[in-house]
């Protein structure tokens, strides 16, 4: 069925859909309407679950993290200094294994304060140990929710479902509201290999020495580094989980592509602008534009920030004459964090090929700044016309 | 051998004795008890274990006397903190031999 709704509404019927059991969540803009509506679901009797009301985000995921060890399937939401707050927590997570799905609706971090969208807050998050998805569009976003709980459940690796505040959760667009019983059928119940119980209590994620130890049975349990390798290990195996869970998910609904990278009007061009969530959408227009004056160029969304998916993007980006990565996050002291990934990606798999493009950085958008798709137009038509500059060049500066 | 068949990915702890390895050798001081002054010893009576209540490692049985299991006994000294007649005192681990230690 067909409807026309906001992101956030997306989010929340994606989460009602997959059957949450426990929602925990602490309001902030611009999430605060996902959470409203699922607090109305819950109320109504329209979703059966328990909806948890905490006094932080740092309670909101403890709960899910107590909830999920549990055996409960879980949601929670949060936005910017929201998702800092519960960063501790955040950790502990996916060392815990737990598969936690969080929706984080991307907006600037203080200081200053500020409420309005870039990505500062989830690139922060990057080296959390969990699935970094972002999202381009409605449809995206309730297909995103819904795939992150198979997976998540799959490799038992909590995933932030990423998608820009405002300007893709408080906007209004057609999408596809998937049937509850072809969910049912993506979506198995949440069946933990281990479930808090009294009859057979346990221990989880006490101190754990720097070595292996003979645990009560006799056998040898992994010290901290074995679980933490085990962690980055089946992160990157996540990668071809992740094309299984795209697969599984076409079959039922027919929809879905390239699990990592979305690109459009790729195949031909010579120069290819990257990015994650709506910018990619924004940038086809330019491309459209731009592909009238003669200039091949596309544009290529990255939808898995974490696990990268370094091979896919170097074998879509090779031989190209120019790549150009336009961010709503840096990292600081450096460059876009993003740049410094795809960089990486095309250095391993395309050094000495002969085909390794070179790459530019654009920042734009930070703290909800205004990105006029003529300002990108011409980033791009500056880029390939030749080196802007070493440092990352911020479009929209007013200084 | 490594541990890359162990059956959890994480940190899992069961109900058992040793789940934190042997914490026996951690210790500096362990527990001696006179059982002169031991209150269930003097009155070969089930009373007081007040040492047995307040280990936080249970490794002191509820027995006449008392016994400390050495192997997991920290050494952290409570039950001589607590035991209102002074029958347990903390002696110098290093006081005891190599031999000793063995056959804990």
């Amino acid at each position: 069925m067909h409807i026309i709704e906001d992101g956030n509404s997306a989010a929340a019927l994606g989460v009602k859909l997959c059957r949450a059991n426990v929602i925990a969540a602490y309001p902030i803009t611009p999430q605060t309407p996902l959470t409203e509506r699922l607090s109305e679901y819950v109320e109504s009797g329209e979703m059966k679950a328990e909806y948890i009301p905490v006094e932080s985000e740092h309670s909101a995921l403890a709960v899910c993290i107590a909830a999920s060890s549990a055996g409960a399937r879980v949601f929670t939401a949060t936005s910017a200094n929201g998702l800092l707050y519960m960063h501790e927590q955040v950790q502990w997570a996916s060392g815990a294994r737990l598969p936690i799905v969080m929706c984080v609706v991307n907006r600037a971090v203080g200081a200053p304060w500020n409420v309005w969208n870039d990505q500062q807050d989830s690139i922060s998050q990057r080296d959390t140990g969990w699935i970094q998805i972002y999202c381009a569009d409605h449809q995206q976003i309730i297909d995103t929710v819904i795939k992150a709980y198979w997976l998540a459940e799959k490799v038992s690796i909590p995933i932030m479902v990423c998608y820009d505040g405002y300007i893709l959760s408080h906007t209004y667009m057609p999408f596809d509201l998937p049937d509850q019983e072809k969910v049912d059928a993506f979506l198995p119940p949440f069946q933990p290999e281990y479930a808090l119980n009294p009859d057979e209590p346990a221990n989880l994620n006490t101190v754990t020495l720097p070595d292996v130890r003979l645990d009560v049975q006799g056998e040898l349990a992994h010290g901290y580094m074995e679980i933490r390798y085990l962690l980055q290990e089946e992160l990157r195996t996540t990668l071809k989980t992740a094309a299984e869970a795209e697969k599984r998910f076409a079959g039922i609904f027919g929809r879905g592509g390239d699990p990592y990278i979305e690109p459009y009007r790729c195949d031909d061009a010579d120069y290819v602008a990257v990015g994650l969530g709506s910018i990619t959408y924004q940038l086809r227009v330019c491309v459209d534009a731009l592909r009238k004056e003669s200039i091949k160029v596309g544009v290529m969304g990255i939808r898995y920030y974490r696990p990268f998916p370094d091979e896919a993007i170097a074998n879509a980006l090779k031989g190209k004459k120019g790549v150009i990565v336009f961010e709503k996050a840096i990292s600081y002291g450096y460059e876009g964090a993003l740049m410094s990934d795809l960089k990486s990606a095309l250095y391993e798999h395309l050094a000495g090929t002969g085909s390794l493009p070179p790459v530019q950085n654009f920042i734009a958008g930070i703290g909800g700044r205004e990105i006029r798709t003529d300002d990108l137009t011409q980033a791009l038509r500056a880029a390939i016309k030749s080196r802007v500059s070493k440092e990352p060049t911020w479009i929209g500066l007013k200084l | 051998m490594g541990t890359r068949n162990y059956r959890r990915k994480t940190s899992h702890s069961e109900h058992g004795p040793g789940d934190g390895g042997r914490t026996g050798s951690w210790r500096v001081e362990r527990p001696v008890l006179d059982q002169n002054l031991c209150i269930p010893c003097k009155r070969n009576k089930e009373a007081c274990f007040i040492c047995w209540l307040f280990c936080p490692e249970i490794v002191i049985s509820r027995t006449i006397p008392p016994r400390f299991d050495l192997e997991y006994c920290k050494g952290c000294g409570i039950c001589a903190e607590e035991c209102p007649t002074k029958a347990i005192t903390m002696a110098d681990e290093a006081k005891f031999s190599e031999d000793e230690k063995d056959k804990e």
